[in-house]
């Protein structure tokens, strides 16, 4: 598996302890850890010297703070210049024109464009937008009806196209609809088509001369390799792109392409796709992809997800539970169990942490299924067993684990984590939450 | 994703045999490659410097960083067995046909009929046309076809395959909306009264990460050797050529939930250059069955690992 790359540098730079300065001297093998992380991480051979080039220039002579390692300054000096190359800050879409405002995507076949009109679509028609989409993707069986179908799904119009008709005459029948039909957007949708292939990079050419768009979006995957910078460059040559979109970011790809694109295009990265479901559109931040690719774990997302996830008000009854001194039953075990499941599953969960936590966390074979089967069993007790589970004896169990589909086992090992989480929780009303997470936090790569 | 006959006029120019349309389809890594290797061996000699910018080549190429390492370790020991005056391309080649040769084996239909093939992949990876193209294929081969449409999540999925099967005259089995496993399960049942040889199973895009899809894989896997005993005969994955070093990732994950028994390598015919199937048969060796190297329905080919090293590294150049 990928290696953090705190983790990497840690290793070269024991011998490098205690020295006050970087210098060419002492970095030398940790820039090579640094060269082969990004590598790694598909991050082009090109930019990747660019990239190292740049960190030596910056590091050499810098200071290593008080309580630093070299190593760890370098890595301070590493994620600030790859924040730096994203792009400052995310950057929304530009609309600001007399409507409708034309958003072009183009990109590779397969990359996502289609399912990513939609998904702008959406994002756009709840800031109540006027949308309207088009497909001028005459090519790939059925792409017009797979655009056509997401569109009623999100609720926006579509301007109606055939595999017969030409791309350009689509595009700009559709501009004149969005005129007459007052849009405020229309989203073209195109072919995917190879960087080499020259009749289709002069038919993109052509699109975006007939309907001279506001936004031209370039779409790629978030597991394109090295050949992402012909690509780009080949897209860019083409198009005045203004934005770049990177799908399918939920795999676990490190995604250095969007460093190479970024490097190549010097368009901003605005979105990420980040799941198949029509809502799965994100918006870009420099800082948590920098962390990405070098594998220190998505820690901003993976909060704001459980921010979404968690039931504020559950959470706070909990806590006046808690605190009043009343017992944790097992009712509020299964609510956090619930809980769990709303965060999009455990292997969701895994994938967000720093590399390290992910080992921690892989070896203690937490599963999705468990953590349903586990809800099962609560379900299957009653009311009053829940509030108080000391009533559960080997009768009472038995009926749980046939009404649950389980083993006697399962239903002991349960109460078993149950009376873990309830001497947690009695921790924590004592006031030892504090204490919890400064323990947690030293877990945490360092900032 | 391709289109194949509108652009047919494009066809004019004579057809070219599949190992010109391969080396036309990996020109550009070539290229690269041999551009730095004419660098490289202009000076006959394999000192750090030379080595350095050969590392670079093979990673350009998404050999990947440890593949690449192999690779270098081991045209370094054929250096030294050949002495001073060999030809390192030569020794490079020997390398990558070694390390590719094991991915090399013809993919066959076996005597069990129906014979079903399952096929699995990413989203975007090129699925539901590799069906098509497979389709052409097992029909010259003067087998019928059935295409099972397991696609049931995203949007006009059954549409696309069922263009796939009216151009080339076979039947698709689908359901409105409905559970892939059971599409699967119905085809083969179907396939079987009907006399079909083999039947080829599309399935929903999928990331390697989403637990609960690669779960239904598996599933649907079960269920298809229910409706058969000893079914599905094949598991192929397809990779996209442009993907980078999650490919490893890919057939790690498709062969933990569904058993690979070989691999489909799309988009060959772009400057992507598939160097990730090294990485591959150093890190997770199965069989690379065809590679896509166009846009048209012919240009599905079975693997030869000797063709695919003269494409990236021709001895000439």
């Amino acid at each position: 598996m990928l290696e953090n790359l705190t983790q990497r540098l840690s290793r070269v730079v024991k011998t490098l302890r205690g020295e006050a300065r970087l210098t060419d001297d002492n970095i030398a093998d940790a820039l090579r850890e640094v060269r082969l992380a990004l590598l790694e991480a598909d991050v082009a051979l090109p930019v990747v010297k660019d990239f190292v080039a740049r960190v030596r220039e910056r590091a050499l002579g810098e200071e290593v703070a008080g309580s630093l390692t070299p190593g760890q300054a370098l890595v301070g000096v590493v994620q600030r210049e790859l924040t730096a190359l994203m792009g400052a800050a995310a950057e929304p879409l530009d609309l600001a024109t007399r409507p409708p405002a034309v958003i072009l995507l183009a990109g590779l076949q397969g990359a996502g464009k289609t399912t990513t009109v939609a998904k702008l679509a959406r994002l756009l028609r709840e800031q109540k937008k006027k949308v309207l989409v088009t497909s001028t993707d005459v090519y790939r069986p059925a792409a017009i009806a797979q655009l056509a179908t997401l569109a009623a799904q999100v609720g926006v119009d579509v301007f109606p196209s055939a595999d017969t008709d030409r791309p350009v005459a689509i595009a700009k029948g559709a501009v004149e609809w969005a005129k007459t039909h007052y849009h405020d957007v229309l989203l073209v949708d195109t072919a995917g088509r190879l960087a080499i292939d020259d009749a289709m990079m002069k038919e993109i050419a052509e699109l975006h001369a007939a309907v001279s768009p506001v936004e031209t979006l370039f779409v790629v995957d978030a597991m394109t390799g090295q050949d992402a910078v012909n690509t780009a460059k080949a897209f860019r040559d083409a198009l005045p792109l203004t934005g770049v979109v990177l799908t399918k970011l939920d795999g676990d790809a490190r995604g250095g392409a969007a460093l190479s694109v970024r490097a190549v295009t010097g368009a901003p990265l605005k979105f990420v796709g980040v799941s198949e479901k029509i809502d799965g559109l994100e918006v870009f931040h420099p800082e948590r992809m920098a962390s990405r690719i070098l594998g220190m774990g998505d820690v901003l997302s993976l909060v704001e997800q459980a921010q979404k996830s968690v039931d504020v008000d559950d959470a706070r009854r909990l806590a006046k539970k808690v605190r009043a001194g009343k017992g944790f039953d097992l009712e509020d075990y299964k609510q956090q169990i619930a809980q769990m499941r709303r965060m999009g599953g455990l292997a969701g969960l895994v994938d967000k942490l720093p590399a390290e936590l992910r080992a921690a966390a892989s070896g203690a074979q937490v599963d999705d299924k468990r953590v349903g089967r586990l809800e099962g069993i609560v379900n299957a007790m009653t009311p009053s067993e829940r509030a108080k589970p000391e009533i559960l004896k080997a009768s009472r169990k038995r009926r749980i684990a046939a009404g649950a589909g389980v083993s006697v086992q399962e239903v002991n090992r349960l109460l078993a984590q149950f009376e873990q989480a309830q001497k947690m929780m009695k921790m924590v009303a004592k006031g030892g939450m504090q204490k919890m997470m400064r323990g947690m936090r030293g877990l945490l790569p360092g900032r | 994703m391709l289109d194949l006959f509108k652009r047919k006029t494009e066809d004019a120019a004579p057809k070219r045999s599949w190992t010109e349309r391969l080396a036309g389809g990996l020109a550009a890594s070539r290229d690269r490659l041999s551009g730095a290797l004419a660098g490289v061996f202009r000076r006959r000699a394999l000192d750090d410097e030379a080595l350095e910018e050969l590392e670079g080549a093979l990673l350009t190429s998404d050999v990947g960083v440890a593949a690449t390492a192999h690779l270098l370790e081991d045209l370094k020991a054929r250096y030294r067995r050949a002495g001073a005056d060999a030809d390192p391309r030569a020794l490079l080649r020997e390398s990558l046909l070694a390390l590719l040769a094991p991915l090399e084996r013809p993919f066959a239909i076996g005597p069990e009929r129906p014979f079903v093939i399952m096929i699995a992949g990413v989203n975007g990876a090129g699925k539901t046309t590799s069906i098509g193209k497979l389709a052409k294929w097992l029909q010259q081969q003067g087998l019928s076809v059935l295409l099972a449409a397991g696609d049931t999540f995203r949007a006009a999925a059954r549409e696309q395959l069922a263009v796939w099967g009216e151009r080339n005259g076979v039947s698709v089995i689908a359901q409105a909306g409905g559970d892939p496993a059971a599409v699967a399960f119905d085809a083969v049942g179907a396939a079987a009264a009907r006399g079909i040889d083999v039947v080829l199973a599309d399935t929903a895009g999928r990331l390697p990460t989403q637990r609960n899809l690669m779960d239904e894989l598996a599933k649907v896997k079960r269920v298809i050797g229910k409706a058969r005993g000893g079914a599905p005969h094949a598991v192929l994955l397809v990779l996209d050529a442009n993907t980078g070093q999650n490919a490893l990732a890919q057939v790690a994950a498709f062969d933990r939930a569904a058993g690979l028994t070989g691999l489909i390598l799309t988009k060959l015919d772009g400057s992507a250059k598939g160097g990730v199937v090294a990485a591959i048969a150093r890190e997770h060796p199965v069989p690379l069955a065809f590679i896509g190297v166009g846009e048209g329905i012919d240009d599905l080919r079975p693997f030869a690992a000797a063709e695919f090293v003269d494409a990236l590294l021709p001895a000439d150049a």
